[in-house]
């Protein structure tokens, strides 16, 4: 006689996820009953609700270390962090969204915001999920979600052909990220990340064995496709070009903060045994990646794009704290993911200030002139650019000091140079933003629409984080380093 | 906490961006309440940081009015601040500047008032920042501050080449600094390794014991940086540029402090810290300052631009200051930071007058001047008092500082000196034959017939400075006693620390040698 249990409903593991997923279903009902059509921004203001109190709760949790569903989730301050900056990452995409509806005629509101939300559950799954099906469900969950955002401007080609490149690709990662799944499984016989160390822990001989190295490779692939990574970012100019500006920061950092959990996770919870091979490779994809991110940043005029590439260097300085492998280096990663959300989405709320019905100012002239006549949309772009520059006392600063020392105390050093070197090159395009703001004058005068407050809230909140995290980064420095502490291994 | 028992120098250092805070809430519009204002603000700055001359105890070299509060608790970075004989009086002279570069741009600054007046300020407090910070971090975060200021006056308000003067300024000097940065983290992890302790604070690490291989690359990341900051010959292009583009108070004070900040930190950071690689590094350095004076003074001679020639004047002068530096003496430091001090009054001076000059005519052609004395005496006595004072003739502040710098340097390596004084006489000839060709030649342009005299403000910017040449030039004594124990300590310190590593290195390769020569002396062969 079979028995079948139920397992025990932990909500306390999944609270945050819950929450979010329960908002989502809400704003879909809400939407199909709500008589006020379809462009109300009271969606917006529930959807922040929901997203505060996800924060809330996940700060609740805080610390507290468990395995739930049977080991399908793992909740520790690793997770509580990502779960954190996915947060965050929500929080301002809605808070810009509210102000870009007015020329965003497309714009389903109850899609809209039930789609950012289910991409925030999978995202946050994504960095607590401890199992290799867990973690393929989560990302397909984050991933589907954003291609239809992608599209969701469906009368703009660019749009369209925007999720149709993310679509095709990342179908095509997911394939070869699944495949490596598949060999890791076949290798050690198990799915959950514990085990597949604690089995290469057992059976030492099994470590280079051809089958874990390919399903390595693969998950690599995978996950490279999702960061934006060196030799897989072909993808993310156009994509980010020519999603809506609010989804663009919502990519950028979001699908970031969540992959890189995962990467973190998988190499160093499950493939701890492999690092040392792999060192070797990620060194070289670092360093390729924030080069040819920022080198080719260098000729962008249009400042998506031009945001694009940045956004691959950013990735090549989070392998940084990759390669250096330490606790160290994952807190660095962690420290940096939440400076990068708070610097990447205050850029694309100011970018998304600027709009007309049915079109965006997007080249990097639209914007001659603009910091005098705008001196506080001014100053928050001038904030961002420095900040992503890595000039003190902003949050990038911080960041890349704590990725780069890593980096040195690891041994790193040439890693370490070739990374202030990057950002030194990288100078040259965050100041262009500067000089065409502040420098120039406006050639034709593009006027800002009355922004909402809510959009003057968000920007104002992601300066005052950039700003924080900059001057006192104790805070969030301590909270990372508890957060990798408390991994569960 | 301190000898006051009281945080002054968090107050110094604080109280500009209090002002730029205030000044934010002022209308846009209303201009002469801004400049009011931001006087008011810069010249009480200046007030605030008179006790620090005042209580300053002249018998120690021990850091004063020292602040140590934890600030990143986790790297042991702290917020570390403390004033010597060396600093004192940049500070001083940051402080002193800054009124003046605000009552320069009264008439000169017409757009955007309010914005200019924040960057000064903040301007104001990143200087004195990098000038206190005793830990290195810190100097770090305030050193690369400067930057954005300083790239927003050039940018906004300078001249047509803004842009390009303004981008090229900031990447040249990110781009040194950044191996810096690098090379502080190296020392910060040795350090850890051989003390096991955390620490960025520079008076800890002034004591390690760093490796003589590793030194040489540690050295040079801190000698590009403050080389590029100076700016020694050959990374000097990005000055000339953001002289000649810069706004009148941009130029007096990117060459009164901001270059004073890489000398400074020659002396605070790099040659203490690395005792073996400074001396090993003398001959290029020294080589290297010896050009920049002569090829400054030569280029300043053929300048058809007033700015351009102050400019590069300052490129020779500061060659000065490095010569004094590295001649590791007594007369040759003190040499040296009296004429940062100089360079500062004089040089800001300068720039004044010629910003000046060009508010009337709006050329800074040499060419388009002439017999200007005839019509501006009292400009003209001013501008006289300037040139003498770069010219370094006795009796000014200019004569102290170099005949000190000279008198150390041929203590140390006559060779240089005797070229340096050649750049004195080539300094004459440059500043002179612009002052008679500016202001003695025939009054033939009647656009110069009807320029006015000095108003009572800019009389009010000039006096104070013209005052201090001659204070500077006959009382020496005043400024000098209060750097005497710092710099004396630093040169005992420096070269115990130096016999130290040659003890070290050259008994290591000494004994080296002895086992060599014994090895095949017993016929054996040698294997490393």
């Amino acid at each position: 006689m079979l028995e079948f249990v139920v397992p025990a409903l932990n909500v306390k593991a999944i609270l945050p996820q819950a929450i979010l997923a329960l908002t989502a279903l809400t704003v879909l009902l809400v939407d199909v009953f709500s008589s006020q059509g379809k462009k109300s921004s009271s969606l917006g203001y529930l959807v922040v609700i929901g997203v505060v109190a996800a924060m809330i709760s996940t700060l609740m949790i805080n610390g507290a270390r468990e395995s739930a569903y049977s080991g399908m989730v793992m909740v520790d301050g690793f997770s509580s962090f990502i779960t954190l900056i996915v947060c965050v990452v929500t929080l301002l995409t809605v808070l810009s969204t509210i102000n870009y509806q007015q020329f965003f005629e497309e714009l389903n509101c109850g899609e809209y915001y039930c789609l950012l939300l289910f991409a925030a559950v999978g995202m946050s799954f994504m960095g607590s999920a401890s199992n290799l099906l867990m973690l393929f469900l989560a990302l397909e969950t984050m991933s589907i979600s954003i291609y239809v955002l992608a599209g969701f401007k469906w009368h703009d080609r660019k749009s369209i052909e925007s999720a149709l490149k993310y679509f095709l690709l990342g179908a095509f990662a997911s394939g070869f990220l699944l495949f490596g799944f598949a060999l890791i499984f076949g290798t050690t016989g198990t799915m959950d990340l514990v085990k597949i160390s604690a089995f290469l822990t057992a059976h030492p001989e099994m470590i280079h064995s051809r089958m874990l190295m390919g399903g390595v490779a693969l998950v690599t692939v995978g996950f490279g496709f999702k960061v934006a990574m060196f030799p897989f970012h072909m993808w993310t100019p156009d994509v980010y070009e020519g999603a809506p500006t609010s989804v663009t920061g919502f990519m950028a950092t979001g699908v970031k903060a969540a992959a890189f959990a995962a990467l973190v996770r998988v190499f160093f919870v499950a493939l701890g045994h492999v690092q040392a091979d792999w060192t070797g490779i990620m060194w070289l994809l670092a360093f390729l990646t924030m080069t040819i991110g920022n080198v080719v940043a260098l000729s962008q005029t249009n400042i998506k794009r031009m945001l694009a590439y940045s956004s691959i260097a950013h990735a090549g300085y989070l392998l940084v704290g990759f390669v250096a492998g330490s606790k160290q280096g994952q807190a660095g990663i962690l420290f940096y993911l939440m400076s990068y959300a708070f610097t990447n989405l205050g850029a694309f709320g100011v970018i998304a200030l600027l709009g007309k019905k049915g079109g965006e100012y997007t080249e990097l002239q639209d914007f001659a002139g603009l910091g005098f006549k705008y001196p506080l949309m001014g100053l928050a772009m001038g904030i961002f650019m420095f900040s992503m520059a890595g000039i003190p006392p902003m949050a990038g600063f911080m960041g890349k000091f704590y990725l780069f020392s890593s980096a040195m105390k690891a041994g790193f050093v040439w890693l370490a140079i070739f990374g202030v070197i990057n950002s030194v090159i990288s100078l040259y395009y965050y100041l262009r933003v500067v000089v065409v703001m502040y420098f120039q004058e406006a050639e034709q005068s593009i006027s800002m629409p009355k922004p909402s407050p809510a959009v003057v809230v968000g920007l104002v909140l992601a300066a005052i984080g950039v700003m924080q995290m900059g001057i006192f980064p104790s805070y969030i420095w301590d909270m990372a380093q508890q957060s990798v502490q408390s991994m569960l291994m | 906490m301190n000898q006051l028992g009281f945080p002054i120098l968090s107050l110094v250092m604080f109280f500009p961006v209090f002002g730029a805070l205030i000044l934010m809430m002022i209308d846009k519009e209303s201009k002469d309440v801004l400049r009011g204002t931001a006087v008011a603000f810069t010249v009480i700055e200046f007030f605030i940081s008179l006790p620090l001359v005042v209580y300053f105890n002249d018998a120690t070299h021990q850091m004063q009015f020292v602040e140590l509060i934890p600030w990143i608790k986790s790297f042991g970075i702290n917020y570390h601040l403390g004033i010597d004989g060396i600093s004192l009086w940049i500070v001083m002279l940051t402080t002193f500047l800054t009124p003046i570069c605000v009552l320069c741009s009264w008439t000169y600054i017409q757009k955007h008032v309010k914005e200019y007046m924040v960057c000064l300020l903040i301007l104001e407090t990143a200087m004195l920042g990098a000038l206190l910070a005793l830990d290195l971090i810190l100097f770090y975060v305030f050193w690369e501050l400067m930057l954005i200021p300083m790239y927003m006056l050039i940018g906004v308000w300078g001249g047509v080449q803004r842009i390009y003067a303004a981008v090229k300024f900031f990447i040249f000097t990110a781009a040194g600094s950044v191996f810096m940065l690098l090379a502080i983290l190296f020392l910060y992890y040795y350090n850890h390794k051989v003390t096991g302790i955390y620490t960025f604070n520079i008076l800890e690490l002034y004591n390690l014991d760093v490796p003589v291989s590793v030194q040489f690359w540690l050295c040079l990341a801190f000698f590009v940086s403050f080389a590029i900051k100076v700016p020694m010959f050959p990374l000097h292009t990005w000055l000339p540029d953001a002289h000649v583009q810069a706004p009148t108070a941009g130029s007096v004070i990117l060459a009164g402090v901001l270059l004073k900040m890489g000398t400074y930190g020659f002396l605070r950071f790099a040659m203490p810290l690395f005792p073996y690689a400074t001396h090993q590094f003398i001959p290029v350095f020294g080589t290297l300052a010896v050009i920049g004076i002569v090829y400054g003074a030569l280029v300043a001679m053929v300048q058809p631009d007033m700015k351009k020639l102050v400019a590069y004047s300052s490129v020779s002068h500061l060659g000065y200051v490095m010569i004094g530096l590295f001649a590791l003496n007594m007369q040759g430091i003190e040499g040296a930071i009296y004429q940062m001090l100089n360079h500062g009054i004089s040089t800001g001076a300068l720039f004044l007058i010629v910003g000046m000059l060009y508010e009337r005519r709006h050329t800074r052609m040499i060419k388009d001047f002439g017999g200007v004395a005839k019509v501006m005496p009292v400009f003209a006595t001013f501008f006289m008092i300037a040139t003498l004072s770069s010219v370094a003739v006795p009796g000014t502040n200019g004569f102290v500082g170099e005949i000190m710098i000279l008198v150390g340097a041929f203590r140390s390596f006559p060779v240089f000196a005797i070229i340096a004084a050649s750049g004195a006489i080539l300094g004459a000839v440059y500043m002179l034959w612009m002052y008679q060709r500016v202001m003695f030649c025939p009054l033939d342009n009647p656009e110069n017939q009807k320029l006015k005299d000095l108003n009572v403000r800019e009389i009010v910017t000039l006096l104070p400075l013209a005052v201090l040449v001659f204070v500077m030039g006959f009382f020496p004594g005043l400024f000098l006693r209060k750097m005497d124990a710092s710099v004396s300590y630093f040169l005992n310190d420096f070269n115990t620390r130096y016999e130290h590593y040659v003890q070290q290195y050259e008994g290591n390769l000494g004994s080296k040698v002895a086992a060599v020569m014994s090895a095949e002396a017993a016929g054996g062969s040698v294997v490393e």
